[in-house]
């Protein structure tokens, strides 16, 4: 039996979204380089190999799992951990295959460099 | 206790409700804590603490630091914390951003500890953005075991 009786809204193209657990949003910069897009992201908590970023139909996946335990019990809480979660859709100008994160202190610096035809063209101006 | 009423009380819960109704609609700041300045909002970087019968622990959730920026000191019972959350590299253009949530900036926070701790024997670790600091409790802050005789 179903769940719900409002009809569903099914996306063919449609990427996974989050699921339905508790997460926190990361902030992020994000600029562009020229040659290539920069997300960085604070992921406090999160060993390297618990970050999984996807790419998929031009969306952006981020997903981290923090590892650090606090030690209880609590005489003042002010934060929680709990899996961190973001998406982004992206233009067509990225070189999916040649996408690089680093990790360093907590922060995630992910490169999505541009395909070479988007990428911007210095022209020369002549003055006659 | 409260024996008139206090205008700036008033303002103070306010701006308490204000806070919270922000906090609602931008998550980010209740999770990582606000570095702008305010009478509410010394709460960058956000802790936690804990403790054992030995230690007490702190928790600082501080990611980008510039790990020769951190400084922790303890005087008495205050346990001071300062540094810097690195920038990004000066050189991108402003138009250049398309998100820009993160913040940089020097910050100090203060806390007053529970209990008499040995100063000298503080340790503190910087891992993945989390700044844990250990504070061996003295001994006479240190629960007793008392032996219950049976007759």
């Amino acid at each position: 039996m179903k769940n719900s009786t409002l009809p569903t809204k099914q996306e063919n193209n449609a990427v996974a979204t989050r699921e339905n657990t508790r997460t926190l949003t990361p902030p992020v910069d994000i600029f562009d380089a020229g040659d290539a897009l920069v997300v960085v992201a604070d992921l406090p908590g999160v060993d390297q190999e618990h970050i999984d970023i996807n790419i998929e139909k031009n969306v952006l996946t981020l997903k981290a799992e923090p590892s650090t335990r606090v030690s209880e019990p609590r005489l003042l809480n002010e934060f929680v951990l709990y899996p961190f979660y973001r998406q982004f859709q992206l233009g067509e100008m990225v070189d999916q295959d040649k996408v690089r994160a680093e990790l360093r202190y907590g922060v995630l610096t992910v490169y999505l460099p541009k395909v070479a035809e988007k990428q911007p063209k210095k022209i020369e101006v002549k003055v006659g | 206790m409260r024996s008139f009423w206090d205008p700036f009380r008033e303002f103070e819960s306010l701006y308490r409700e204000m806070e919270q109704l922000f906090d609602q609609v931008n998550p980010v700041r209740r999770i990582f804590g606000r570095i702008t300045d305010g009478p509410l909002s010394a709460s960058y970087p956000l802790m936690n603490v804990g403790e054992d019968k030995d230690n007490v622990y702190v928790e600082v959730l501080a990611p980008g630091l510039n790990p020769d920026s951190i400084e922790v000191s303890v005087l008495n019972d205050q346990l001071r914390i300062a540094g810097e959350k690195a920038p990004l590299k000066t050189d991108i253009r402003p138009e250049a951003f398309y998100r820009c949530e993160r913040g940089s900036g020097r910050f100090v926070r203060t806390l007053t500890l529970p209990v008499d701790v040995e100063a000298d024997k503080v340790t503190a670790d910087y891992r993945n953005g989390i700044l844990l600091v250990t504070l061996p409790k003295q001994a006479a802050a240190k629960p007793k075991q008392i032996a219950v005789k049976v007759n």
